[in-house]
């Protein structure tokens, strides 16, 4: 049988949004995948060795928030200066407490399993971003080094 | 039964299955591992993965609350 392969797109700089490219890439590999990821625009903060990502309440009415919050407070409220930080805090604790893994874990098994990280050149240079504060491995490349793997891939996600 | 045993009690998607394919990789094809895991989400996903990689489910049951697999590796 033929190495199936998944290539995925990860636009998003978010704790939250930073999940499913890695819980797919590293699930995919252990399914006997070949995968690669390409990071680009804010996807390229999820190849930072010191992750900050922070989840936003701000214009997500889809977002659960403890106590019944989204009851009572108003949407103006998760614009105050802090609720982002407040936001971000609970959700790491909630992870934890789920089993849920880190981030840097499930990149980490990522990585282990073989799963090739892409860094957009573009992005890097448009943000001026210090490659030297991304993690080893990570291969600096374009779109066009995206569709020669994507374009014999089975499955393709834009996340 | 078991030639080894893989405790996931707390784990949630997709860390069983990491866990348990990297156990796999270190084991000789015919051996079994006896996989242990909280996540109810975890039953369905075995199954999908034994179909996935070939390796064989012989078994899956729920325990005391917790959820019992045997996968013979191919």
């Amino acid at each position: 049988m033929e190495e199936k392969k998944l290539a995925i797109i990860a636009t998003k700089g978010t704790l939250d949004w930073g999940y499913p490219p890695f819980i797919l890439a590293s699930t995919a590999a252990a399914l006997g995948y070949e995968t690669e990821i390409f990071f680009t625009f804010y996807g390229l903060q999820l190849l930072k060795k010191d992750l900050k990502l922070e989840v936003s309440p701000l214009g997500n009415p889809g977002m659960p928030m403890p106590m019944g919050m989204d009851k009572w407070f108003p949407v103006l409220g998760t614009a105050l200066p802090g609720m982002q930080a407040v936001m971000t805090s609970m959700m790491k604790k909630k992870m934890a407490s789920k089993g849920v893994a880190s981030l840097e874990e499930l990149r980490e098994l990522s990585q282990e399993a073989d799963v090739k990280l892409i860094a957009c050149q573009m992005t890097v240079d448009l943000f001026e971003m210090d490659t030297s504060e991304f993690i080893d491995g990570v291969e600096y490349a374009g779109a066009a080094r995206f569709f020669e793997f994507a374009g014999e891939s089975d499955i393709c996600l834009y996340i | 039964m078991a030639d080894q045993e893989l405790d996931a009690s707390g784990l949630n998607c997709p860390l069983p299955i990491l866990r348990a394919k990297k156990t796999l990789n270190g084991m000789e094809s015919g051996k079994v591992l006896h996989i242990i895991a909280t996540d109810p989400g975890s039953v369905k996903d075995f199954e999908a993965f034994c179909k996935q990689t070939g390796n064989v489910l012989t078994e899956s049951k729920e325990e005391g609350g917790k959820f019992h697999f045997l996968i013979t590796k191919s």
